[in-house]
């Protein structure tokens, strides 16, 4: 039995080396996007195209219907408080608000773990069992400037990208209840939520996307990397990736909602 | 073009290729290889024999630069990769080509587009060169005309040769194969072996082989290493091996099986040394 200290700062040293192990793939995929096309050769371009168009595009059906119906369940559960106070015409604001600052992003996020993350996990630990990594080794190649780095650029581009999009199907969900459950028109529920917004709440909510898509890449090509032989590996990385990158997001998305809340107060 | 055709000509000198000297390599705190020392001479093909958990493969890996050896000194082209650096280490992986025991084709490209990619990032190569370039190489293979097929659509065979195309691609001074004939049926297996020997016959490279199968080793090889529990059991050309007295070889070369009963304290201490080396 080991004494509870000891196994609490063992956690915690796993945890940081942890976090240090993500922070390093970014650092250097970054420094291979950035430095790279100076030194040589950078990020492989159409990899990452290749990848956006997994991530981003592959992703618009499922990210618009799911958002869509958040929308119109954050209309209809607002709306229950919101007619016993007689402030119905509010329902634009309290749609725009969450959707636009929260769900959007979050939302967004855990849809592409769902879909991304974990097929990065999935893709090279596979790469791994079959090695395919080491190949890229034996010819020269940086699995992390060949592997990774496309993946953050892609996801850097395409999840705020998607944001927006899930912001806009979002509202459209709320606007949905507005015009049929409240007194609105499209046009005038609209112009509520353009008015109920400020400029910061879209700003800090595609901050908040991109911090997301490098924490899903990051933990996702981490539990590919550090995934064992074998089949049933690729399973659990698999699902260490979904399971860590959600905590993740959502840890990320509390300390930046802290941090906005803090600095907004006054 | 020209980068090519420089990359194609010989280096000088009548050196080993490969020189290891005294490597000893470890998991965590499990020493795998003892303390090996051999040469790989220009031309030859050296055939590393071993069975089962022989440290033949973790040796091939130390070749290949993907395993960092504990002590002792890996010389190839002059350079020691245990003290190599990663730019150095990618300049003697240029001249090496290497074929995994299941190919390692990248399933998400074509045939064409696997034997393509050391060429699209280690030269700039136009693209309509390269496509011949492959061509070529796959027809020396034996698998003209399967550019287009995706790795998933060859048979283990073919994925071999493929995988033996792309270590071709660099035109590389030296080759290193890991199990060419494991999961094949006989016949392919030889198909396999022929083309080790043209390939030899053809480029006069260093080759490199690890395998357990002894028909196969005894067809191809010029010199035979053999490694047992992490050491050198004997080195030497075909005779040489053949003649040996060795017991352990011969019960290598004889296929007499291990007895059953294993010495049960040995059996404890290896399992208990397994688990400190994993915590």
């Amino acid at each position: 039995m080991t004494a509870l200290p000891d196994r609490l700062g063992a956690a915690t040293l796993n945890g940081l080396a942890y976090i240090g192990d993500l922070a390093r793939l970014a650092g250097e995929s970054a420094y291979i996007t950035v430095v790279g096309p100076f030194r040589g050769r950078g990020v492989r371009l159409q990899r990452a195209l290749h990848q956006a168009m997994a991530v981003g595009v592959g992703a618009i059906p499922i990210v618009s219907l799911i958002i869509f119906f958040v929308g119109l369940i954050m209309a209809l559960q607002s709306a229950y408080e919101l007619r016993r106070l007689g402030a119905i015409q509010f329902v634009a604001d309290a749609v725009a608000i969450s959707i636009i600052r929260e769900l959007g992003p979050l939302i967004t996020a855990i849809i592409v773990i769902g879909r991304s993350g974990s097929a990065f996990a999935a893709e090279i630990s596979t790469m791994r069992v079959t090695e395919e990594v080491d190949a890229l080794e034996t010819m020269g190649l940086r699995p992390v400037a060949f592997l990774v780095a496309p993946k953050f650029l892609a996801m850097l581009v395409m999840v705020p990208c998607l944001t927006i999009w899930a912001d806009f199907m979002g509202v459209m969900g709320g606007c949905l209840f507005g015009v049929t459950g409240a007194s609105f028109t499209v046009m005038s529920y609209l112009s509520a939520t353009r008015d109920a917004l400020l400029v910061g709440d879209i700003l800090t909510g595609l901050v908040k996307s991109a911090l997301f898509a490098v924490v899903i890449t990051a933990v996702g090509c981490q539990e590919g990397f550090s995934s064992g032989a074998g089949a049933e590996q690729v399973g659990r990385s698999t699902t260490t990736a979904v399971v860590r990158s959600i905590f993740l997001v959502i840890a990320v998305d509390l300390v930046f909602t802290a941090l906005f809340y803090l600095t907004n107060r006054g | 073009m020209e980068g090519v055709q420089s990359k194609m000509n010989k280096p000088v000198g009548d050196g080993p290729v490969i020189s290891v000297v005294n490597l000893r390599v470890s998991y965590g705190e499990r020493e795998v290889l003892h303390g090996i020392s051999f040469d790989v001479r220009r031309g030859e093909t050296l055939v590393i024999l071993g069975g089962s958990g022989s440290g033949k493969s973790t040796l091939l890996r130390t070749l290949m630069g993907l395993e960092k050896p504990g002590a002792g000194e890996v010389w190839i082209k002059g350079v020691n990769i245990a003290t190599a650096s990663e730019s150095e280490l990618d300049e003697i992986r240029k001249k090496m080509g290497v074929s995994f025991q299941g190919g390692a084709l990248f399933g998400s490209m074509t045939v064409g587009e696997n034997v393509a990619l050391p060429l699209r990032e280690h030269t700039r190569l136009e693209d309509s060169t390269i496509e011949i370039m492959v061509r070529i190489k796959l027809e020396q293979v034996g698998l003209a005309s399967f550019e287009d097929y995706m790795p998933s659509e060859l048979s283990g065979g073919m994925k071999k040769r493929a995988a033996v195309a792309r270590a071709l691609a660099m035109d590389p001074d030296m080759l290193l194969f890991d199990e060419p004939s494991a999961g094949l049926d006989p016949i392919i297996a030889a198909g396999i072996d022929d083309l080790i020997l043209e390939l030899k016959k053809a480029y006069s490279m260093s080759i490199v082989v690890v395998t357990h199968e002894l028909a196969s080793a005894f067809m191809i090889a010029d010199r035979l290493l053999l490694i047992d529990r992490g050491n050198v059991l004997a080195i030497g050309n075909k005779e040489e091996i053949q003649a040996c007295t060795q017991p352990r070889v011969r019960q290598f070369l004889d296929r007499v099986p291990e007895p059953q009963v294993e010495d049960e304290l040995n059996y404890l201490q290896m399992l208990t040394r397994d688990l400190k080396a994993r915590n």
